[in-house]
C-alpha cells in the first residue's frame, strides 16, 4: 500500500471521478459544482471531464434538485445532489423523506431509489446558527435512508463509491473542517463498506462511540488519558443507519463503560439512539450509567466564545470519561 | 404520436372506454370506501376523465407520467391493469404495491407510471428529473407531470419549472384546474386568471386547453411532447375542469355552489366525447352503450379479482423497506 496523503476534499472528488467513470449513470448536481468545481473542491475537474449533462451547475433550488435526483434516480440514473451547506437539508425534507425514502416502500419493492444527497456540516467556524447545524438524527429517523458520516479521507472515499453503489437512497454528511484534514488514500482502488464501524484506536477501559469530528475529539482525549494510564478505546460508527451495532456492543462488553460523542443538540440526538440500542444489546455488562457528550440544546451562537460553549470540546470528551470512570459498580 | 393524432375508430372507442373506466372505476370505489372495504380515503376523478385519457393518448410506452393523490384517472389512462389497481385499494397481496401504497401511491413502472404522489406537486421536481435522466441514458421517453390548481401555487412547482426549463428537459406539465382545492376555489389562490400565463415567467409556452374536450386536450398535449421529443424543452398546459364528485370520498362536506356545480354537470366530458362520436363518427347508439357496459364489468371483474386476494402478511409490513444491499442483514436495521 502507499504511503499517499489526501485531504478529505481531495479523496471525495477521487471518489466521484472514479463513479462517474465508471458508471455513465452517476450525475452530481448542485450549485456552484460545475464551473467552480464547488465551495470546498470536492467537484473539481468534473465537468471538464464529464460535460454539463452530467455535472450541473443547479440554480438555487435545493428542492427541486434533491427532487431531480429522486426522479433521475427512479429511471436508473445514479445522481449525486451536493447540499452547500448541510443546513438546507430543512429544505429538501420533503423530498427526502417523502420521497426517496419511501418511494421504494409504497411501490411494494418495485423501485430502487439510487441517490446520495451529499452536504457540508458547517459548524466551529463562526457561520451562526443556519449554516451549523449537525441534523444526522431527522434522517435516522425516517424510515428508508442510510446515513454515513465519515471522519477520515480514507473512510470518506471509500465510504461515498459505496453510497454511490448502494440501490437505496444515503445521505451522506461531511464535516466542512474535516474537509482540508489529510489522510493516507491508497492509489489502489477500494471500497469502504457500508452498516461497519472501524474501531479507530484500542483500548480496555471505555468505549468512546462517536462519528466524524468527534471521532477526532475522542482520539485527542484519548491520547491525553493515555497519559494517565486510562486506555480509551474509540469506534468510529461511520454509518449510523444501518448502525453497526455488532462492534459498538463488542467493544462496550470488553471495557463496560461507555461515552458517546455528537456535535449535535442533545435532545433527541444520534447519541440518545446509541445509548439506548447498547442498553438494548447489553445492559448487563454496563459497569456505569452511559454518558452522552454533545452540543448544547440551542441555536450555534456566532461569537467564538459562544460557540465553543456549545459545541463539544476535546475537554468536554475526557470530562465524559473520567465521569464515567468515576462510577463504581454496586 | 404526432399532434396529427390519429382519428381511427378503433382509437376512439379505445379512448371512450378507458373514460368509461375511469368513471366507473371511481363510481365503485367510492361504494367499496362505504362498505368499509376500502381504508383511509379515495379521491375521484370523476368529471376530469377527458384530460388523462386525452394526454396519455398522446404518449407512448416509453414515455412517463408522475401522478396526484387523485391518480386513478392517470393510471388507467396511462394503461395499468384495473384488478392490480383494485387489489392496491382494498389492500391485497396481488395489488400494485403489494397492499403497501393504496390509493394514492399507485407504482407501475412497465407501464411508465412512476408513482402517485400524495404531497401536492411533489412529483413535480422528480419529473424533471426523470426526463433528465432519461435523456442521459439516450432513451426515447419524456415524462408529463399532472398536478391540480392547488399545487400551482407550492414552492417546489416553481422550483421545478425553473430547472426544467435551465435543463431543457423533456417534460411536461399538465395542470389539472378543477376550480377548487377541497374548500378554497382557485380564483381565492391566485391573481392570474390562468395558471399556463406563469409559464411566461420561466420562459417555456403556457397553453389553455378546454379539459373537458379529450381530443382537444389530446392534441394540445401532442404538441407539446412533440416539442420535448425535439429538444427544445418543457411546456406548461393548463386543462379546466371541474370534479363532479367531492374532494374525496372521507369529505362529506362540499361547500361548492351548487348551480355551479349542476353547469359543469351539462359538460360532462364522456357524455361530450359520445356525441361526437356519434355525430361525427358515426357511432350507433348500441355500439356507445356497449362501451360503456364493456367498461362496468372490467371494474366489476376487478373488484372481483381484488376480494379474492389474500391480505398482506403482518410479517410482510417489514419488508422492501431498503433494497437489496450487502449490509442489509436481518437485526441490522432495528
Amino acid at each position: 500500500m502507499s504511503e499517499r496523503e489526501l485531504t478529505m476534499s481531495e479523496a471525495l472528488n477521487e471518489a466521484l471521478h472514479e463513479e462517474m467513470e465508471r458508471d455513465p449513470g452517476v450525475f452530481v448536481v448542485g450549485e456552484d459544482i460545475a464551473a467552480l468545481g464547488g465551495l470546498f473542491q470536492v467537484t473539481t475537474g468534473l465537468l471538464d471531464r464529464f460535460g454539463s449533462q452530467r455535472v450541473i451547475d443547479a440554480p438555487i433550488s435545493e428542492a427541486g434538485q434533491a427532487g431531480v435526483g429522486v426522479g433521475a434516480a427512479l429511471v436508473g440514473c445514479r445522481p449525486v445532489v451536493e447540499l452547500q451547506i448541510a443546513d438546507f437539508v430543512s429544505l429538501v425534507m420533503d423530498q427526502v423523506v417523502n420521497h426517496a425514502g419511501k418511494w421504494r416502500y409504497m411501490s411494494g419493492g418495485r423501485v430502487t431509489v439510487p441517490f446520495v444527497l451529499r452536504g457540508a456540516v458547517s459548524s466551529g467556524i463562526g457561520m451562526a446558527a443556519q449554516h451549523s447545524q449537525t441534523l444526522e438524527a431527522w434522517f435516522v429517523h425516517a424510515p428508508g435512508l442510510v446515513v454515513v458520516m465519515p471522519s477520515t479521507p480514507y473512510d470518506a472515499k471509500g465510504l461515498l463509491k459505496s453510497a454511490i453503489r448502494d440501490d437505496n437512497p444515503v445521505v451522506f454528511l461531511e464535516k466542512r473542517l474535516l474537509y482540508s484534514r489529510p489522510g493516507a488514500v491508497p492509489e489502489e482502488e477500494y471500497t469502504v463498506p457500508i452498516g461497519v464501524a472501524d474501531v479507530k484506536r484500542e483500548g480496555s477501559d471505555v468505549t468512546v462511540a462517536t462519528y466524524a469530528a468527534g471521532v477526532h475529539l475522542a482520539l485527542q482525549a484519548a491520547r491525553g488519558l493515555a497519559r494517565e494510564g486510562v486506555e480509551v478505546e474509540v469506534v468510529d460508527l461511520r454509518t449510523l443507519k444501518p448502525l453497526d451495532i455488532d462492534t459498538l456492543a463488542a467493544s462496550v462488553r470488553k471495557t463496560g463503560r461507555l461515552v458517546v460523542v455528537t456535535e449535535a443538540a442533545r435532545a433527541g440526538s444520534f447519541a440518545s439512539e446509541v445509548v439506548a440500542r447498547v442498553c438494548d444489546e447489553c445492559f448487563d455488562v454496563l459497569q456505569a450509567p452511559p454518558v452522552r457528550v454533545t452540543a448544547t440544546d440551542t441555536p450555534m451562537p456566532y461569537a467564538a466564545s459562544l460557540e465553543r460553549a456549545v459545541l463539544p470540546q476535546v475537554e468536554d470528551v475526557t470530562e465524559g470519561i473520567r465521569h464515567v470512570l468515576a462510577k463504581v459498580p454496586a | 404520436m404526432t399532434a396529427a393524432a390519429t382519428t381511427d375508430a378503433q382509437t376512439l372507442e379505445q379512448m371512450l372506454l378507458r373514460m368509461w373506466q375511469i368513471r366507473a372505476f371511481e363510481i365503485r370505489a367510492m361504494a367499496l370506501f362505504e362498505e368499509n372495504l376500502i381504508r383511509g380515503s379515495v379521491h375521484p376523478y370523476v368529471g376530469m376523465e377527458a384530460i388523462a385519457v386525452g394526454a396519455c393518448a398522446a404518449l407512448g410506452p416509453d414515455d412517463y407520467i408522475t401522478s396526484t393523490h387523485r391518480g386513478h384517472g392517470h393510471c388507467i389512462a396511462k394503461g395499468l391493469d384495473l384488478k392490480l389497481m383494485m387489489a392496491e385499494i382494498i389492500g391485497r397481496e396481488d395489488g400494485y404495491c403489494r397492499g403497501r401504497g393504496g390509493s394514492m401511491h399507485i407504482t407501475a413502472m412497465d407501464k411508465g407510471m412512476l408513482g402517485a404522489d400524495a404531497i401536492v406537486a411533489g412529483s413535480s421536481a422528480m419529473a424533471v428529473g426523470a426526463a433528465h435522466g432519461l435523456r442521459l441514458q439516450g432513451r426515447d421517453g419524456i415524462v408529463l407531470c399532472f398536478f391540480g390548481d392547488g399545487a400551482a401555487n407550492q414552492g417546489v412547482l416553481h422550483e421545478a419549472c425553473n430547472l426544467a426549463a435551465v435543463l431543457d428537459a423533456p417534460v411536461i406539465f399538465v395542470c389539472e384546474n378543477n376550480q377548487w382545492a377541497i374548500s378554497t376555489p382557485a380564483a381565492a389562490s391566485t391573481r392570474v386568471e390562468n395558471i399556463a400565463d406563469r409559464a411566461a415567467g420561466y420562459g417555456f409556452p403556457g397553453v389553455t386547453v378546454d379539459g373537458n374536450d379529450v381530443l382537444a386536450v389530446r392534441t394540445v398535449i401532442g404538441n407539446a411532447a412533440a416539442r420535448a421529443r425535439a429538444g427544445d424543452g418543457p411546456t406548461l398546459v393548463e386543462a379546466k375542469s371541474y370534479r363532479i364528485t367531492p374532494h374525496s370520498a372521507a369529505t362529506k362536506t362540499d361547500l361548492r355552489p351548487p348551480e355551479e356545480l349542476d353547469a359543469w354537470r351539462s359538460r360532462d366530458p364522456i357524455l361530450r366525447f359520445s356525441r361526437l362520436l356519434a355525430e361525427e363518427h358515426g357511432f350507433e347508439p348500441a355500439r356507445l352503450e356497449h362501451v360503456e357496459q364493456q367498461a362496468t364489468r372490467d371494474v366489476e371483474e376487478a373488484v372481483e379479482f381484488a376480494l379474492a386476494s389474500p391480505r398482506p402478511e403482518p410479517e410482510a409490513a417489514l419488508e422492501d423497506v431498503y433494497a437489496p444491499a450487502d449490509w442489509a442483514l436481518p437485526g441490522r436495521l432495528a
